[in-house]
């Protein structure tokens, strides 16, 4: 109820001539920033998630700027595949190319703009564009157009297929960033990638792949939603307890009130649930995956030849992180996440199980348990996204005007790196969000 | 038998979706297809009203319960599928939804399915297998959604009664992105 009470409080205490779109003035008439009012510590305002001139914002100063997750290089092992990815509600064409280098292409022909590929994956090192016949390499270079002649003086080379302005990887994870100049992936990861790394480790190879194929979710609702829900510890014990009821998942453990269990934000919107403090206080290898090292003796003995026995034992018991990478890439244990935003209202969640390479006896039960929880169907997953379609919906109903994610403010505190954590049922993970895509909606 | 090979064969691209050839019955048993569209038309009818204990009870110990993703026979040792269940994890999935708090489902989806264009595939064992369309109208919260699918099933008779050992539910649609789908397909 005080929560309640505060926010109906609130709006008779502003003081501002304002406009939600042009900004304004203060009492001191000082010039603000809309982005005051929409964004004010621990409230955002509901049409940062339902108008559609700011949807189109965030594309370009959001999705079409910074560094977006695009796919995993094991995607396209060999030469010359290629599989349809995108960048924001973009297709992007993740090619690898006959060097072996990983090449985004856009699905545009120069010409008259039809696409160049209409299959979602294949292995070619060429794509004809149907409608008169030019044909790009792998590489995006304009190869030749059909009756030449009338081409005359025309300079081909400044004829290929638009690209990623900026492709880098990170241990097999590509990113793109549409903006020619800006920080590097690894600044844009920052401490993230500690996350990757951890990831990776699981596997007895260190190497992740991904090739089992998405589950593609069709959501009514926002992205920001479905962003903000993914290190948000407080819906699951709701949203989740009719399978936690039902089963003898020890997730719901993670995410009560006595959880040791904490939230992080690692700067640039890039947030984390960490159990790790929960694993080790369990001291039991494999606890993470709800089994024990005895019941994957080939996994355990190929992580103990790995890393050693007592790094392997570390690893797992540790487990594999659950992170979410600002904007759009989800890694949620055992599976991988990739949010596409469609329009204001409209997003799909990408889906599927994370393989550890070369250890086959624990990547079967990473696609069980993956199928069961994710996806349109998924034991978890339809409940959350259930959830966000409300959410999208309750945004028609005018008052209160803003959201209250003030859950757990009292309590923030720095770790030993100087990262902001919470209890893992803490708002902490919005609120750094919202920080941090304020600063990209801002910048000029 | 070589013919219905050949009426599938044409450019992969073309056969693409359509998935692997299927060899269908020449015969034809009037009694048994009657019996076979009965037992079908009353799947159809628990799963509309969300009779789940029922319909569970259709179900043989060996059940599989697929609903691929992406194509229509890809392996589901391999890749993603919607719902890949045997027995245990049916009746899982029945038991969340008997809980009231699968959300998803709460209020329920109302549906009303047809299911038409009966045909028995061959059989090399007492198995009884079966292809049918199925078109399903669901209304929800969200608003209104169609479903079409090709299904597969093999039923067993056990102590004289009909059985279901296998359902898959190839969505027409299953390589694009689709709406929740938490209700008994």
């Amino acid at each position: 109820m005080m929560g309640v009470r505060f926010i109906l409080v609130m709006p008779a205490v502003m003081v501002y001539q304002f406009s939600l779109y042009e900004g304004g003035m203060n009492m001191d008439g000082n010039q603000i920033s809309r982005w005051d009012e929409l964004i004010r510590p621990g409230m955002v305002h509901g049409s940062l998630y339902s108008d559609e001139a700011i949807f189109k914002e965030e594309v370009e100063k959001i999705w079409f700027t910074t560094w977006v997750y695009i796919g995993h290089e094991s995607e396209v092992p060999e030469k010359n595949d290629f599989v349809t990815k995108s960048l924001g509600p973009m297709p992007v064409l993740m090619a690898r190319d006959s060097n072996g280098k990983i090449q985004l292409l856009l699905n545009r022909c120069p010409h008259r703009g039809n696409a160049v590929c209409v299959q979602e994956k294949g292995n070619r090192a060429r794509f004809t564009c149907p409608y008169h016949s030019w044909t790009f390499s792998n590489t995006g270079d304009l190869i030749n157009y059909a009756f030449p002649e009338g081409y005359k003086g025309v300079d081909k080379s400044k004829l290929g297929l638009g690209k990623v302005a900026r492709v880098a990887s990170y241990r097999g994870f590509v990113f793109g960033s549409m903006a020619a100049e800006g920080p590097t992936l690894e600044e844009h990861l920052g401490g993230a990638v500690r996350t990757i790394d951890q990831l990776c480790d699981n596997s007895p190879t260190g190497e992740i792949e991904i090739n089992a194929g998405y589950l593609k979710h069709r959501t009514r609702a926002n992205w920001k939603f479905i962003l903000e829900n993914e290190c948000d510890g407080y819906h699951p014990a709701f949203v989740h307890s009719s399978i936690f009821s039902v089963s003898s998942s020890a997730i719901g453990d993670l995410y009560g009130d006595k959880a040791v269990a904490v939230t992080r934000a690692f700067g640039n919107g890039h947030t984390e649930v960490d159990p790790r403090p929960e694993f080790r206080r369990r001291d039991a290898p494999m606890s993470w995956f709800g089994t024990t090292s005895e019941r994957l003796p080939e996994y355990t003995k190929q992580m103990n030849e790995a890393y050693g026995d007592k790094r392997a034992r570390e690893i797992m018991i540790d487990g594999t992180p659950h992170v979410m990478i600002f904007p759009n890439l989800f890694i949620a244990e055992i599976q991988l996440f990739v949010i596409q935003p469609i329009s204001v209202n409209e997003s799909i969640q990408h889906s599927t199980a994370i393989q550890f390479k070369g250890a086959p006896d624990i990547n079967r039960r990473l696609r069980q348990q993956t199928m069961g929880s994710v996806g349109p169907a998924g034991f978890l997953l339809a409940d959350d996204t259930e959830m966000y379609e409300r959410n999208q919906r309750g945004l028609e109903i005018r008052e209160p005007e803003y959201l209250f994610l003030k859950r757990g403010e009292h309590r923030e505190r720095r770790d030993e790196d100087g990262y902001l954590i919470g209890h893992s049922t803490d708002d902490l993970p919005s609120r750094e969000i919202w920080k941090h895509y304020r600063s990209m909606m801002e910048a000029t | 038998m070589t013919t219905d090979v050949q009426e599938n064969e044409g450019p992969d691209i073309l056969k693409e979706w359509v998935g692997k050839a299927r060899v269908y019955e020449k015969t034809f048993n009037p009694e048994l297809y009657h019996e076979v569209q009965q037992f079908i038309f009353r799947e159809a009818r628990l799963q509309d009203i969300h009779d789940y204990d029922a319909w569970e009870a259709l179900w043989t110990d060996d059940a599989l319960y697929w609903v691929p993703a992406n194509g229509t026979d890809t392996d589901p040792e391999r890749q993603m599928s919607l719902i890949y269940d045997n027995r245990s994890r049916v009746a899982l999935r029945i038991r969340q939804l008997k809980t009231g708090r699968r959300h998803s489902q709460t209020p329920p989806s109302q549906l009303a399915r047809v299911i038409s264009n009966f045909e028995f595939l061959t059989s090399s064992n007492d198995d009884i297998k079966v292809m049918c369309n199925a078109q399903i109208f669901e209304t929800n919260l969200r608003g209104d959604t169609m479903w079409a699918a090709r299904n597969e099933y093999t039923l067993r008779r056990i102590d004289g009664v009909l059985r279901m050992a296998y359902k898959k539910v190839v969505l027409i649609n299953n390589n694009k992105a689709i709406y929740t789908l938490s209700f008994l397909v």
